[in-house]
This record gives C-alpha cells, sequence and structure tokens, in this order.
C-alpha cells in the first residue's frame, strides 16, 4: 500500500471509530435522560407507578393553591377538567415563577408519592399568556375528547 | 394610510425580488452584461421598499394605530417610546418583517462591499438571496401579514407586549441574533453560485470569508446577548439552559464556527472546498431550523410565538426548498470539485479537520436533543422531554479535545508538523498550564474542585501558548513596536477569538463549580448568611413605573461585617396586562455577582426570596465579546480589500480566459 493510501486509510479508521464511540456514548446519554410527560388523568388512572420520575401538565386548579405562612411549603391542584392531581412543592427549591397562578397553564417535575401526591422538584410556568405549552394543551385536548366521546381514554387520542 | 403604504412596499419589494432572482441569473448563464448588470439596482430597490415597510411599522406603533392588528397586541398608550419604536419584532409578524430587512440590509452590503467579485459570479449570487427573499416576503404576505386591519370595531387601547420582554435586552438581542444568523444566507449564496458555475477555488473562499467572518461574529453576539439577557431577566441565575429554541442558534454557531475554519483551509491551501460548501449549506439550514423551530408552536419556549401549524408548513416548505435544492446542487455539481491538495496526518490541515469534526458532531448531538423529542411524539405519541443532563453530559467531552487542540493548531505547519518539534514547543505550557490550573483555584477559593482545575488549565494552555507563539514570532524584529506591526490583522482576530474562548471556559467552569444558592423566608431585620456574604433584609418601599407599580425590598450585604452593596429586587404589576412581574436586583463584579430574586410576601411581612453568589459568570460573556472582536478584526485583513491594481490584474487575467465575459471592476 503507497504511504498516502495508508495516511488516508488511518484517517478513515480514525474518523469512523471516533463516531462510533459518539454516536454510542450520545444515545446512551439521550436515553438516560428522557423525561416521560403525562396528564392528571393518565395519573389518576394509575398509569404511573409511585416514585416514578416523570413530568406532569396541566391548569392550576382555581382556589387550590395554598401557601403556608410559615414557611417555603406550597400545595395546589392541577387538573385537565377530568381529574385533579394533588401537587406539594417547597419554594426552597426555587422562588416559583412570575407567571405561576391559579387558572394558569403550569409544568411540573417529580414524582408521584404512595399517598398520591405529586411531589414536585420542579415548576415551570408558560412565560407568555396568550400562549400555551404544547403539553398543556395536549392535556386539555385529551380531556375535551374525552368528554365528547365519553369513551375511554388511550394515549393515542390526544395527538391532533 | 400608512400601513396600506406598508403593504404596497412589501408587494412592491416581492415583485423586485422575482426580477432579481431570475434576471441576473439568467444573464450570468447567457452571459449578458445588461441582465447581470440589473443586479444591483434591483438589490437597492429590494432594500428600499422592504426598508419602507419595516419603517411603516415603526410609524403604525408610534403614532398607536390599535386599528391595526399586529399593533393592538403588541402595544399599548402606555408603553414607553423606546419599546414601541422596538414592539415591530415583538411578535411573530413583525419580528419577521425584521428578518426580511435584515437579509435586504445583507444584499445590499454584498452588491456594495463586492467590487472585487466579477459580475457574473455576483449576479448569481444577488438572484439566489433574490429567491430566498421571495419565499420570505411571500411567507409574510401570505400567512403573516403584520399590517392586518381590525375595522370597523378597533381597539381604544392596545392590549400591551409581553411584560417579561419589556427590557434593554430585547432591544438588542432580537435584531443581533437575526443579523447573524440571515449572514449565513450570503455564505449559503456564495457557495451556490460557486457550484453553479463550477468555480471553487481559492479566490473564492478569500471572497466568502469575509462575510462568513462577520455573519459568525454577529451571531456570537446575538446569542451572548441573549444569554446575558436570560441571566438577569428570566430570575433563574442561569447563563444557558438548553432550550429548545436556544439550541437552533447554538447548532449555527457550532457550524459557522466549523465554517469559519474550513474556510481557512480553503483560502490558504485549496483543500476541504467541497466540505466547506457543505457546512455553508448546513449552517444556513441551521438558521432556518431555528425559524421554523420558533414560529411553527412545536415547542414549549419563552421564544416560542404563537402557534399555527400553517406557517409551520410554509416555513417547512421553504426549508425543504432551499436546503434541499442546495443539498441537490451539491449532488449534482461537487464531482466536479477537484481534490484538494494531500497533507500528513500531523499538519495544520489535519488539525483544523480535527476541530470541524468535534464541532459537527456537538452540532448533530445538540440537534438530536433538540429534535428528539419531537420525533418521539410523532412515533409513539408519547409526550417526553430532553434534559439539561443528556446536553452536559455530550458537550462537555466533545468541547475538551477541541480546546485541547486549540493550542495545538495555530502553532503547527501547513503540510505537515512533526510531533517532536510541537512536544518541544508545547512541552513546558503544559506543565505551567497544569500547575496554575491546580494552583490558582486553589489558592483563590481553598477548595478542590476536579473541573474548575480542568477549566482553568486549559484555558491556560491556550492562551499561554498563544503568548509563546505571538513571542516567537516578533522574537527577530529589531524592536516591539515593529513585531507587533509584521503581524497581519487575521492573526490578532484569530489569536483574540481563542483568548476568548479560554476566557469563557475560565467562566464556565468557577461559575459552574463555585455558585450558591438559597431560598428563604426572611422579615424586615432578619438576615442569612450564603458563603462569604451575609444579607440582610430592610424596608419595603412602594414605587410606580411608566406603565407599571410596584414594591421593591432594601437587601444590605456585608462581608466580614464591612458593607458591600445594596441590592433592590423588585416586584411589579404592569398596568396594562395586569400581569405581575419580578425584576431582580444584582451586584455586578469582574470576579463575583450577586443575585437576588423575590418570591410573595407572606402575611407576616416576610418575603420569600433566593439569594445567589456567582463566581466569574461575567467571564462568560467578556469571552464572548473577546471572540466577537477577533472575528471583525479578521474580517477586516485587508487581504480582503483589493487594491485597485490587484482588481486591474484580475480583470485582464479573467478576460483572457474568458474573452466572452466581461468583468465589473466597480468603480
Amino acid at each position: 500500500m503507497k504511504a498516502h493510501r495508508r495516511n488516508r486509510l488511518g484517517l478513515i479508521l480514525f474518523i469512523s471509530l471516533g463516531l462510533s464511540v459518539t454516536i454510542g456514548l450520545t444515545l446512551y446519554a439521550l436515553s438516560q435522560n428522557i423525561n416521560m410527560f403525562f396528564t392528571p388523568t393518565q395519573v389518576a388512572q394509575g398509569e404511573v407507578k409511585p416514585g416514578q420520575a416523570f413530568r406532569i401538565g396541566g391548569m392550576v386548579k382555581e382556589g387550590s393553591l395554598m401557601r403556608n405562612e410559615s414557611d417555603l411549603a406550597v400545595k395546589f391542584t392541577t387538573t385537565d377538567f377530568i381529574s385533579d392531581v394533588p401537587i406539594a412543592y417547597n419554594e426552597s427549591l426555587g422562588i416559583l415563577p412570575d407567571l405561576f397562578r391559579e387558572g394558569q397553564g403550569i409544568v411540573a417535575e417529580g414524582s408521584v408519592d404512595s399517598f398520591g401526591v405529586f411531589q414536585a422538584t420542579k415548576v415551570l410556568a408558560k412565560h407568555d399568556e396568550n400562549y400555551m405549552s404544547p403539553e398543556v394543551k395536549a392535556a386539555m385536548d385529551a380531556a375535551k375528547l374525552l368528554q365528547a366521546e365519553g369513551s375511554s381514554f388511550s394515549n393515542k387520542g390526544y395527538v391532533e | 394610510m400608512i400601513p396600506e403604504l406598508g403593504q404596497f412596499s412589501l408587494i412592491l419589494a416581492l415583485n423586485l425580488c422575482i426580477l432579481l432572482s431570475l434576471f441576473p441569473l439568467v444573464g450570468a448563464v447567457k452571459g449578458d452584461v445588461f441582465l447581470m448588470g440589473l443586479a444591483r439596482p434591483l438589490t437597492v430597490g429590494v432594500f428600499v421598499f422592504v426598508g419602507l415597510a419595516y419603517l411603516a411599522l415603526t410609524v403604525t406603533f408610534a403614532t398607536d394605530d390599535f386599528s391595526v392588528l399586529y399593533v393592538a397586541e403588541h402595544s399599548n398608550t402606555l408603553l414607553p417610546d423606546r419599546y414601541k419604536l422596538t414592539a415591530v419584532w415583538g411578535g411573530h409578524e413583525g419580528s419577521f418583517l425584521l428578518w426580511i430587512f435584515m437579509l435586504s440590509g445583507w444584499m445590499l452590503a454584498v452588491a456594495r462591499f463586492s467590487r472585487s467579485v466579477p459580475l457574473d459570479f455576483l449576479a448569481r449570487v444577488l438572484s439566489i438571496l433574490g429567491m430566498l427573499c421571495v419565499g420570505y416576503l411571500l411567507f409574510l404576505l401570505a400567512t403573516s401579514n403584520p399590517f392586518d386591519r381590525v375595522v370597523p370595531l378597533a381597539p381604544l387601547d392596545g392590549s400591551d407586549l409581553n411584560s417579561a420582554l419589556q427590557d434593554f435586552g430585547f432591544i438588542v438581542h432580537p435584531p443581533t441574533l437575526y443579523m447573524g444568523y440571515v449572514g449565513f444566507s450570503v455564505v449559503f449564496a456564495f457557495a451556490m453560485a460557486a457550484l453553479l458555475n463550477g468555480r471553487l477555488d481559492s479566490a473564492w473562499a478569500r471572497w466568502c470569508r469575509p462575510w462568513a467572518n462577520v455573519a459568525w461574529a454577529i451571531l456570537t453576539l446575538g446569542l451572548c446577548l441573549g444569554s446575558w439577557w436570560a441571566y438577569y431577566e428570566l430570575g433563574w441565575g442561569g447563563w444557558w439552559a438548553w432550550d429548545p429554541v436556544e439550541n437552533p442558534p447554538l447548532i449555527t454557531w457550532l457550524l459557522g464556527t466549523a465554517l469559519v475554519h474550513s474556510l481557512a483551509v480553503s483560502e490558504k491551501r485549496g483543500a476541504f472546498k467541497s466540505w466547506t460548501v457543505m457546512l455553508a449549506i448546513l449552517a444556513f439550514a441551521g438558521s432556518l431550523l431555528g425559524t421554523f423551530i420558533t414560529r411553527s408552536g412545536l415547542l414549549t419556549s419563552i421564544h416560542a410565538f404563537a402557534s399555527d401549524p400553517e406557517r409551520g408548513i410554509f416555513i417547512l416548505g421553504i426549508l425543504v426548498l432551499s436546503v434541499g435544492g442546495g443539498l441537490l446542487l451539491y449532488a449534482v455539481r461537487s464531482p466536479l470539485l477537484k481534490g484538494g491538495v494531500g497533507f500528513h496526518l500531523s499538519s495544520r490541515e489535519m488539525f483544523l479537520l480535527t476541530n470541524n469534526v468535534l464541532l459537527v458532531v456537538a452540532a448533530a448531538s445538540v440537534l438530536l436533543g433538540t429534535l428528539f423529542p419531537m420525533v418521539f411524539q410523532a412515533l409513539t405519541g408519547k409526550l417526553i422531554s430532553i434534559g439539561p443532563p443528556y446536553f452536559n453530559a455530550i458537550f462537555v467531552p466533545l468541547m475538551i479535545p477541541l480546546v485541547f487542540f486549540m493550542a495545538v493548531g495555530p502553532i503547527s505547519m501547513w503540510k505537515s508538523t512533526s510531533i517532536p518539534f510541537m512536544i518541544a514547543r508545547l512541552s513546558k505550557v503544559g506543565i505551567l498550564s497544569l500547575a496554575l490550573g491546580i494552583g490558582l483555584p486553589l489558592l483563590l477559593t481553598l477548595e478542590f474542585d476536579l473541573w474548575s482545575i480542568v477549566g482553568v488549565s486549559f484555558a491556560l494552555w491556550v492562551s499561554l501558548s498563544m503568548i509563546n507563539d505571538f513571542g516567537k514570532k516578533i522574537r527577530n524584529k529589531s524592536n516591539l513596536l515593529e513585531g507587533v506591526r509584521s503581524l497581519q490583522p487575521s492573526y490578532y482576530g484569530m489569536q483574540l477569538a481563542h483568548i476568548g474562548v479560554a476566557i469563557m471556559v475560565v467562566g464556565i467552569a468557577l461559575t459552574s463549580a463555585y455558585s450558591i444558592e438559597k431560598s428563604v423566608l426572611l422579615q424586615n431585620g432578619e438576615s442569612t448568611a450564603l458563603g462569604s456574604f451575609d444579607f440582610e433584609i430592610g424596608d419595603v418601599r412602594t414605587f410606580s413605573g411608566p406603565n407599571f407599580s410596584g414594591q421593591e425590598v432594601v437587601i444590605s450585604v456585608f462581608k466580614d461585617n464591612s458593607f458591600v452593596t445594596e441590592l433592590l429586587p423588585q416586584r411589579r404589576v404592569y398596568i396594562a396586562s395586569g400581569t405581575p412581574s419580578t425584576e431582580m436586583a444584582i451586584d455586578a463584579g469582574f470576579l463575583r455577582d450577586l443575585f437576588v430574586t423575590l418570591g410573595d410576601q407572606k402575611e407576616n411581612g416576610a418575603w420569600s426570596m433566593t439569594l445567589y453568589v456567582k463566581p466569574f459568570v461575567r467571564w462568560i460573556w467578556l469571552g464572548a465579546l473577546f471572540m466577537v472582536l477577533g472575528g471583525l478584526i479578521s474580517a477586516a485583513d485587508k487581504r480582503y480589500r483589493y487594491l485597485q491594481r490587484a482588481v486591474e490584474e484580475k480583470k485582464a487575467n479573467y478576460e483572457t480566459h474568458h474573452p466572452d465575459r466581461l468583468v465589473d471592476v466597480g468603480v
């Protein structure tokens, strides 16, 4: 083999080895960092095991927000107008965002405890009052569809 | 009246764009000098009429004409003037008009500053930019007309600009980012024109390079401003969130960085040509992808505009047509590009290739993490999101070798460099960087942190190697001044940009390692310690601004019982929309930021708040500013500004080879 061919072969091997390692590590990192999303109805129907980390999205139910006066604990209920899921959060993990209010859409990260309460580690509120996040919108649409059809809820139902 | 004039200007601009996308191109193919010569005046026309439309929308905002729907949705009589003038880009329609205005500005600049480029080439470049402009203008007029009226039931007052946008960052971040984004269209057009006429040589790379450098520098500035704005406005103390809408400009930036380096090889060595063209197409695709993602309503983000599937499909159409067309042309024409000259495995070409591979892999993995949730949802119907840990896990290991080679590349030689020579030159630098990298953070903080050692060592590795190289280069000159003068601006530009990366690496490493925060509930007179600082809560004051009212809490900060500063975080309520908003208080410093965000007030008068101490966070943006300066200085290198003599020579040379074509020397 000529010298420049050997060089080129070495180069190709080097690059493909690097690329395969990178792709492998990338896919591994990806699979380790997927956050699933569920609607309040799915959670109420027990589709999520206690302790499993996921994201929940819905509206903050009117009149449900309770802040402790003596510490930073916050409780509220999130709803898709069919099912409600109680959420507990502590603002010592970070002050709730500006637009966190009753009647607003939110997405929370965390898991359900053995009492059925969603223990949130992070709460995100949408930042534009004219804009509804796709997750929250999907939850709302699914709920509407369910009410209209009176049928059981399926995962596929809420994709437009 | 004025909105109708604006609309009319847009339609005129569209017509001129259609002419621009046809006649000069036909002229270039046929060798018709008259048709090619139309490129410049048509470009000026497009710029003037898009500019008039932009001016019309600005005047409509300034005069509070709420009969125009877009103005009614994004302004209010109480809105301060500086936001009325900039609320033009506060929503989808107007911001897209700004996008087109920026493109027409770049087109005008190409027409004006490409005097050294042959006319047939310039005609092709401007025609291709004209085609893009046609697509954008059609999109604006057909799906998102900013001049639509609500008559006869015009509202008395507007519903106000989103309160999160009423800030200095909103005035500077979107235009800068758009200008950088759109700049990559120019590089794309240069690449397409070169594929069309099959002329892709060092001269082409030389015409292309200043445009790529300027677009890259402005995009860097746009990203930097965005990061800085998010840091002080959104109140979570972070400077980068791996938000799905932050990612496309980063992808474009990574590809653009690869492009800037690859163009250097194309210019100096005539190698990597077809790779450079590919990167030009990809960087452009990245900029369109960003537009598509923000404007299609696919994502949850503070950047997302109101969702409308019709718009998404239209932009996807533009994306598929332009990028698909570009790739098709590439597939057909790139085999014609002759391969470059050979090089050794240890050579500057090889190090730049490594740089390119790392940057493109980084861009691809960010793209994967950004698009994966959408693809997953389309396939399974399940909604998922990819968190920052994925991006950090991928990005950091790719950046480490990149920064390592950043010290090696600039001192290596084209074609072949002996490895023992490099080791001899860099061994002292390496040992010194590692020693100081371990020593400095320990001296400064008395805490051992692996990442801060890695960050500081690599930053020193790059900077010391740069200083060492600079010293070697000027050593043989009689005095320092002569030595400094003997080096080209492009060399200084490269040095500055690389030192910028080093500064940014220090900022990222130290702020990630040593930032501390805590959320507390405090009453007037109480205090709390965070790190070496004591935060003491004082009085609450009420105040009112032009279109909001609010309260501010006085927080005094002490270190070792001596007063440091007073922080005044605020809670505002915007009158027009009734939206509450918090304004954090920051005491910015070269070595650390103190940062407070306010929560709500309890019945007993206590406030909830989050306190942050963030060391070296300013270095992140300082580093970015060095990169911007570096990009601009190297674009200003005088070899890109031809002397008249060189143009004449070129003309004579070109005409002997192409007797049927004339060349424009732009006198």
